[in-house]
């Protein structure tokens, strides 16, 4: 994977002047790239500090609700937006927070290694990631740390595969149509 | 080990047998409640519902373990319309993907059509005209006022008032005819496109649009002179599966459920899209919780999507349908047959589709169901290399076992009936 150049001073300070709670957190925890995509904030996490932001949004910066978890697989991408400091990945796992009382939105990222995508689960800070963690576990083969029932949630209890992996091609299984007869 | 010298006799062999079987059930069960416990003295049983029980709205299965007839655990087990809808959509160009998205949310399809539209066009920071805004937004609320109606349907019939289905039935086919003359069809339009939208309002739009209304008010006022007071559906719903606005929150619940526990918050109001900053209306809000603010909610949430639509159509700005953009949108049909560029530029499009710059972003919108997200990933190819649907029902599924906790099995009925959750999305 490509490695991005070094992040200057400047462009840090413009980005986290531009939110608040973005700024805060790259602050607070070292290593995180805070950026702007498409006016919305982003911040982009280091793999350790996944469940402490969880936590440190709920409880410090009253963020009350996890929107969503989702994750990417950027295994065959023709061309990707590089953003500086953060060190590219093939799996990105991407976690949407909503503060109602503040009225505004955070989507935080973290970039995993295809030969260890193991992230902590934030289940017990937001009970309700549970199945969407579920979900990203059945369709990447993402590990969620902690969760207390990473089972498949879509796809049935004995499926080989991840579905959503870009190496994992739809049509691998031929469809039979059973008793319908042939065209000639 | 080795095999026993002599043959066991018969009964010895049948008991063996029957504790064997009875020691791996344990196990099958223990796996199967989420935390590995199995209550001493077995008590309970498990049974499930689905997935074809007739009020789980589709396939969706709970397991319920159950003290006599009170449900003590409940898990909801989905992915029976699971098809690899995330999937198809990496496979589809921007400009079919519209009728991807459209049949996930199968009662709401102009919300999943709107809420992927505005996704597309934040990443090719693309302004669509008044025309269009105005136009998708009386479409958004027309498609809420049909999806309610439904609830009120088939909410009816699951608690028992099976009249209630008939009726929910005829206002919303009403709505839905509508939306048929406008779009071409009853259901799955993919008529809210990138850029804009497929084809201008019809003529005589304004004089259906009116007599649709006024028939959906007096079908409004029907319900709730049938069942907002009829004590029997009072006795069913009073009380029943209720939720606390912390306990919905933490669990990722969106929508009228959140609502009708108090938490005035809809994306309309609070995160404004479209042009919801200039139309008046109300945020219904609930008190209790329970499955019966549920109802009153939605039932409410008909009229105001009403009064949005009256605005709408008194307000509707002339001018194009459509952003101009010659890369996003294609050429008018009468230019076809007389410019061979306007032709290939035609055939470009639909056969490759537009490119979108290399970016990420998160589209968010109030659907009947809550928030309906969109997450949307590119990389400047004409095919997205992440298309997620952050599906309501997904999320307000979560809600069931808090709510069925205690609850009796009949009462189970009414909460999923209460949750109105659509599979299609759900699944994906």
């Amino acid at each position: 994977m490509a490695t991005a150049p070094e992040r200057t001073e400047g462009a840090a300070e413009t980005t986290e002047a531009r939110d608040e709670v973005a700024g805060a957190i790259a602050s607070r925890f070292p290593g995180t790239v805070a950026a702007d995509s498409h006016g919305q904030p982003v911040v982009y996490v280091e793999r350790g500090a996944w469940h402490d932001l969880a936590a440190y949004l709920r409880d410090e910066e009253r963020f009350t609700q996890c929107v969503d978890v989702t994750a990417v697989d950027h295994l065959v991408d023709v061309e990707r937006a590089s953003i500086p400091g953060v060190t590219l990945e093939r799996f990105e796992v991407v976690a949407g927070y909503l503060s109602h009382p503040r009225n505004r939105r955070i989507r935080a990222i973290c970039e995993l290694p295809a030969d260890d995508a193991t992230v902590a689960s934030i289940c017990d800070v937001y009970p309700g990631a549970d199945f969407a963690e579920r979900e990203v576990y059945d369709m990447y083969g993402i590990v969620f740390e902690g969760h207390p029932d990473l089972a498949r949630i879509l796809m049935p209890d004995d499926w080989v595969g991840y579905p959503l992996r870009k190496d994992d091609p739809s049509a691998r299984i031929p469809v039979q149509f059973k008793g319908d007869p042939s065209p000639r | 080990m080795s095999p026993a010298p002599f043959p066991a006799p018969e009964e010895e062999r049948l008991e063996r047998q029957t504790d064997e079987g009875s020691q791996q059930l344990r196990a099958a069960r223990g796996e199967i409640i989420s935390d590995g416990v199995w209550p001493e003295g077995d008590d309970t049983m498990i049974i499930n519902m689905g997935p074809q029980h007739p009020s789980t709205h589709g396939v969706l299965r709970v397991m319920l373990e159950l003290d006599g007839e009170t449900i003590v655990r409940s898990k909801p087990i989905i992915g029976y319309l699971h098809t690899g809808m995330e999937k198809t959509g990496e496979e589809l160009t921007y400009v079919q993907g519209g009728t991807n998205v459209t049949r996930m949310d199968y009662l709401a399809p102009l919300s999943n059509e709107l809420v992927y539209s505005l996704a597309v066009e934040r990443l090719l920071d693309l302004e669509i005209p008044p025309r269009a805004v105005w136009m998708r937004m009386m479409l958004v609320e027309l498609n809420r006022i049909a999806s309610h109606l439904l609830f009120q349907a088939t909410n009816g019939m699951d608690v028992g008032a099976v009249s209630m289905m008939v009726y929910g039935w005829r206002e919303r086919e009403l709505t839905l005819r509508f939306l048929e003359t406008v779009t071409g069809l009853r259901m799955n339009h993919n008529f809210i496109r990138p850029g804009g939208l497929a084809a201008d309002l019809p003529d005589g739009w304004r004089g259906d649009l009116a007599e649709l209304l006024t028939a959906v008010e007096k079908g409004v006022r029907e319900y709730a002179d049938l069942l907002a007071e009829n004590p029997i559906f009072l006795e069913r719903l009073v009380g029943v599966g209720v939720i606390s606005t912390e306990e919905a929150l933490a669990r990722g619940v969106t929508g009228p459920i959140l609502r009708a526990t108090g938490f005035p918050w809809d994306l309309r109001k609070a995160q404004p899209y479209l042009a919801y900053d200039d139309v008046e209306f109300d945020v219904v809000c609930g008190e209790n919780g329970d499955c019966y603010d549920r109802f009153l909610v939605r039932l409410h949430e008909i009229l105001e999507s009403v009064k949005i639509v009256r605005q709408c159509a008194e307000l509707m700005p002339p001018g194009d349908y459509r952003a101009q953009d010659r890369k996003v949108t294609p050429p008018p049909r009468a230019r076809i047959d007389e410019s061979m560029e306007a032709l290939i530029h035609h055939f470009k499009l639909f056969t490759e589709g537009f490119r979108v710059p290399p970016g990420e972003t998160y589209a968010s919108i109030e659907s009947p169901r809550g928030e309906i997200g969109c997450y949307l990933v590119s990389d400047s190819t004409g095919k997205p290399v992440r298309l997620h649907i952050r599906g309501p029902s997904f999320y307000n599924l979560q809600a069931l076992e808090p709510m069925a906790a205690g609850a009796l099995v009949s009462d189970g009925v009414a909460i999923i009936s209460s949750l109105d959750p659509v599979m299609g999305e759900a699944d994906r």
